[in-house]
């Protein structure tokens, strides 16, 4: 089974949210999110050579792949996965894409802060047992 | 009755109210209701808020009301439930909440909501769950506002709302007593 870690990046660099799914492995908790900051920078230059949203991997660290989305508000999905699976990943981001909007939409969320609903981290669970595992 | 009530109220809806996009509404209530938690910090002071301004609409809509629909004094208290969910709220709102839970001397009945485009898009805070913000608290101030023109003084409040996690919205309205005609008083 294999370990994916999925963060939220704001427009400020601070991460929005975060979630690992399929196996822990506790050792890479830190690892993860030091990867994820570093690939910001290749996000960076990538955003500007497509026109499209979803920017495939950007970045390749040992055995992980950075995989990135970047909305149009410039906040960042990003991916960590250890195998390809361009088509899921992008099916994943997109679905992603819609719940970020619907709690952009919520009056008491404002933009660039950490998402702390429940239904949030619920729905993003689904999402990757459907897409990822 | 309740029929013609119902006809009338969607030949209001359908040719007599102008008509606003519903996101636009959403968002502008939703914006009002976050300055207010922000200025208020007490989500007390918020519902009370809420239900004065809702207030001061209620005792102009109810003459909008009356002028576009051109309907007479209700002879009962079932009759105006009647005439707010199917007419009042049809009208405003596009919404006809059900009239139930009438209490046994027929001066109470709950206004069943359920859905109210108010909710769309929004997620209440655990904070302000727990605090007890009712987030439409703006609709009960509308009722007991326009009915207080009507010469029938209202306690109502919300009871249920699903924004709280409960099935669905209800508004209590509760008849305290009928008013006698007065000068009006300036507003304040």
């Amino acid at each position: 089974m294999s370990t994916f870690y999925f963060a939220i990046v704001g427009t400020n660099d601070s991460p929005l949210y975060e979630a690992e799914f399929g196996v822990r492995r506790d050792e890479s908790k830190y690892l993860n999110q030091f990867v994820v900051h570093a690939a910001l920078d290749l996000v960076d230059d990538a955003q500007f050579m497509s026109t499209a949203c979803y920017l495939k991997t950007v970045d390749r660290y040992n055995e992980w792949n950075v995989s990135a989305y970047v909305l149009p508000s410039n906040v960042r999905l990003m991916l960590l996965h250890e195998a390809k699976a361009d088509d899921a990943i992008r099916s994943f981001f997109v679905d992603c894409h819609e719940l970020c909007l619907k709690t952009l939409l919520n009056p008491f969320y404002t933009a660039n802060t950490p998402i702390q609903s429940q239904a949030f981290d619920t729905k993003v669970s689904a999402l990757a047992r459907k897409y990822l595992l | 009755m309740a029929k013609q009530y119902r006809n009338i109220g969607e030949e209001a809806w359908k040719n007599n109210v102008e008509k606003v996009s519903a996101e636009l509404f959403i968002f502008t209530y939703g914006s009002l209701v976050v300055q207010l938690v922000k200025d208020y910090e007490d989500y007390g002071a918020v519902n009370k808020q809420l239900d004065k301004m809702g207030y001061n609409i209620g005792v102009r809509l109810i003459d909008d009301l009356l002028a576009r629909t051109g309907l007479e004094r209700c002879q009962d208290l079932h009759a105006t439930a009647e005439v707010i969910s199917k007419v009042g709220f049809k009208m405003f709102l596009n919404i006809t909440p059900s009239v139930a839970n009438w209490s046994a001397d027929s001066k109470e009945f709950s206004l069943i909501l359920d859905d109210n485009p108010l909710n769309d898009f929004c997620e209440l805070p655990p904070k302000a769950i727990q605090d007890g913000l009712w987030y439409s608290n703006v609709l009960c101030g509308v009722v007991r506002g326009a009915l207080e023109m009507m010469q029938m003084q209202t306690e109502v409040t919300f009871v249920r709302d699903v924004l709280r996690g409960d099935e669905t919205s209800e508004i209590r309205v509760k008849l305290e007593r009928m008013l006698d005609e007065e000068v009006p008083v300036g507003d304040d």
